[in-house]
């Protein structure tokens, strides 16, 4: 069987291809470059897609010889992945880049690509277990990432290898260190790799503008300004800068269209019934009737009981309990235990008993 | 089975022997002592066998690291002498075609030294019309500081009319360079005759050691040092000279010049059956640079509807090595500029790989390829269209 192993520069890629090869898998190296001019990405070893990393990714491969080759896919990334973004943010959604770029680049066009060359699989460094072709989250549950690859369909995930699903970070490193890779003490990578320098608002007004708004509450009543919409994230409570504002202030909702901030208590944000738009059934058949199970709304965030079903093609989810920052463009996960059911991207929030919708 | 002898060149048995000796030999060609001594004979012993592998006179021969290094020496040394002697002299004149180490210290001495960069176009083989030189120096003869166009191109192997480009430089008295990296091995190569001001060669293009190379510079041609330090090489080139690795030079040289006319046929031979057998498998191949003034041992085909690095990757997991031939940023393939200034368009460019024979090419090499190119071109067409 022929592996392609994405190797991104960093510990856990290296380790995952190291253990593929082992396996006994035909296993060949490739560096993404994401960009057309690798420097104007992130500097240093923290991204993804730098110069140093693609380097750093080469001498992996030859501690653990397999062949390596970079592969460009810095056109297909700019426009699935970043132009995504920005058009999710100027709708007055939070997108998650990672799952897109996992959705649509690494097991979509990287998987395509790999497939029509001869391979037969895509090894990532993913910390999540694959078990009879479920996804289930790691045994590292500070480390699973399991919430940015359940958008993958089950033809994506029988293409998709991932070997560290069932140890923990701190051993994922200890084994770097072990088979030689210099990458084993290399920070881990979090913010997103496009931009450069961690300032997300920043980046979207250079893409999107920035143009100065109100910032009213429930009632429409303005009570100051911001400058630009998309700077904002439902539930956010820092940088709203309303003075003497007798309750703490929470970001409810954010309308693009009129360049609206609308805030409110803590308790407004509460909600607890969510509308997802095309979901993905990895995990078991689609549900048509709800069923008893978990939904995780945002990357590293808690789990809520609920129950789900899909409903008219779209994903239907009643928690429990009310949630609070849920915001539209994040994905709904749905989880049996630690196996992946589905996943969706959250359209609407709403709370039942006051109908009202925070995350529009 | 390595068909990428444009990259570098397997190391010649008699030079490896002599290296090896020469390595076992204590000296520094700069001392005064006896073992000094010994280590400048074998320099200048070096030297004149370079020079007359060349068609030059030892004292024209500048010994570098490589042809990288001739190359900036030349650009830059010659633009600081000529700029100088004459604050108007500011233009460089390059070919479109050239390698980037000729492109790359002529742009930045525009970016950073006040140089006016300007390229010389070529035609769809690649090559520049002694006309387009005539024009771009009339446009004002007396703003030009010099000239530099390759003798044989990298990536196609086309062959420049170098010796009617030097003489038009030479009648206004400009300085006139040459990389001749890639033709000293199958070209013949007469410094004097070709009536150059300055030549680039390098040893690991013909079996000889990486790391060790020559300006040539006619006489009264006197660039301006890039490297400052002992003054080694008649001031205009510094640090200790690589013994070992000059006389392994030499013996490259003097082996590849002697051997040139047979090997240039039989390269010429194999290179062309290459050719039909990759016509015979993938029909609508296409084969770039000169038809006939090309390269021996080059042949750069393009493959419509691949992309050339998904058939180098196919081609390397069966053993077989060659390249795309361009340039590369963070090991990323980039459209390559040769091809581009042939008038291709980028998808074009892209689709190409560059087959290059050398010393061990044999018959089994054109068969190998010839079998596998099919199976790689199907697959790589397969994935360039899922890309779409």
């Amino acid at each position: 069987m022929r592996v392609l192993a994405a190797m991104s520069g960093g510990v856990d890629s290296a380790v995952a291809a190291a253990r593929a090869a082992e396996a006994g898998y035909d296993v060949t190296g490739v560096h993404l470059a994401l960009s057309k001019n690798p420097q104007s990405y992130r500097t240093g070893a923290r991204g993804c897609c730098t110069v140093e990393d693609s380097r750093d990714a080469r001498r992996a491969a030859d501690v653990i010889g397999i062949p390596f080759y970079v592969w460009d896919m810095a056109e297909e990334f700019d426009r699935e992945v970043v132009q995504d973004f920005v058009s999710e943010y100027a709708a007055g959604r939070t997108p998650n880049p990672c799952l897109r770029c996992n959705e649509k680049i690494k097991f979509e066009a990287v998987l395509e690509r790999a497939v029509a060359l001869g391979f037969d699989a895509v090894c990532t460094g993913h910390h999540v277990r694959m078990v009879d072709g479920r996804l289930r989250r790691s045994v590292d549950l500070a480390k699973d990432q399991s919430y940015v690859l359940a958008v993958l369909t089950r033809e994506q995930l029988a293409h998709a290898m991932f070997p560290l699903g069932d140890c923990t970070k701190a051993e994922v490193r200890a084994e770097a260190e072990r088979r030689g890779l210099t990458v084993a003490d290399k920070p881990d990578s979090h913010d997103i790799c496009f931009i450069a320098d961690g300032d997300t608002a920043g980046f979207l007004n250079r893409r999107l503008g920035s143009e100065p708004g109100p910032i009213v509450d429930e009632s429409g009543t303005v009570l100051g300004t911001h400058n630009g919409a998309h700077a904002f994230t439902v539930g956010q409570r820092k940088g709203l800068n309303l003075g003497g504002a007798v309750d703490r202030r929470y970001v409810l909702s954010i309308e693009p269209v009129n360049n609206t901030v609308t805030v409110g208590p803590r308790a407004a944000l509460e909600i607890d019934e969510i509308v997802g738009e095309r979901p993905v059934w990895s995990g078991c058949d689609p549900l048509t009737e709800p069923f008893a199970c978990t939904v995780q709304l945002r990357a590293h965030g808690e789990v809520h009981p609920c129950r789900a079903w899909e409903r008219d093609g779209e994903l239907i989810v009643q928690l429990d309990e009310p949630a609070t920052g849920v915001a539209a463009g994040q994905a709904a996960v749905l989880y049996d235990g630690d196996v992946v059911l589905g996943s969706a991207t959250i359209r609407s929030a709403v709370s039942r008993a006051r109908q009202t919708s925070p995350a529009s | 089975m390595y068909l990428d002898h444009a990259a570098t060149t397997p190391v010649r048995p008699e030079v490896i022997a002599d290296m090896t000796e020469e390595f076992g030999v204590l000296g520094n060609a700069s001392s005064l002592h006896g073992a000094g001594r010994r280590a400048r004979r074998v320099v200048e012993e070096s030297r004149e066998a370079v020079a007359d592998a060349l068609g030059a006179t030892p004292h024209e021969v500048v010994f570098t690291s490589g042809g990288t290094e001739a190359d900036n020496l030349a650009i830059k040394g010659l633009y600081w002498a000529r700029h100088q002697a004459d604050p108007a002299r500011r233009r460089i004149l390059v070919s479109a075609v050239e390698h980037h180490a000729v492109l790359d210290p002529a742009r930045w001495m525009a970016d950073h030294q006040g140089a006016v960069y300007e390229e010389l176009p070529v035609d769809s083989y690649g090559r520049v019309d002694p006309q387009t030189l005539r024009a771009a120096i009339r446009r004002d003869p007396a703003s030009v500081a010099l000239v530099s166009v390759m003798w044989a191109n990298n990536e196609v192997g086309t062959v420049q009319p170098i010796g009617e480009l030097a003489a038009i430089a030479a009648e206004y008295a400009i300085p006139f360079h040459t990389d001749a990296v890639q033709a000293v091995g199958t070209e013949t190569v007469d410094f004097a005759a070709a009536g150059v001001s300055a030549l680039t060669v390098t040893g690991h293009k013909l079996g000889g050691p990486v790391g060790a190379g020559a300006l040539l510079l006619a006489r009264g041609v006197d660039p301006v040092p890039v490297l400052h330090g002992g003054g080694q090489e008649r001031e205009v080139r510094s640090g200790t000279l690589m013994t070992p690795l000059l006389r392994g030079l030499a013996t490259a040289l003097r082996l590849a010049v002697a051997e040139r006319q047979a090997h240039a046929a039989e390269l010429a031979r194999l290179r062309d059956e290459l050719v039909a057998s990759v016509r015979a498998v993938v029909p609508d191949a296409q084969l770039n640079g000169h038809p006939t003034e090309r390269l021996a041992g080059t042949a750069h085909i393009s493959f419509p509807g691949c992309e050339g690095d998904a058939l180098l990757m196919l081609l390397d997991a069966r053993g077989i090595e060659c390249s795309t031939g361009s340039a590369c940023s963070a090991g990323v393939a980039q459209a390559s500029h040769v091809l581009l200034a042939m008038g291709a368009d980028p998808d074009t460019a892209r689709s190409s790989l560059r087959l290059s024979l050398g010393h061990g090419s044999s018959e089994g090499d054109v068969k190998a390829f010839a079998d596998a190119i099919g199976p790689a071109v199907e697959r790589a067409r397969a994935a360039r269209d899922k890309r779409r």
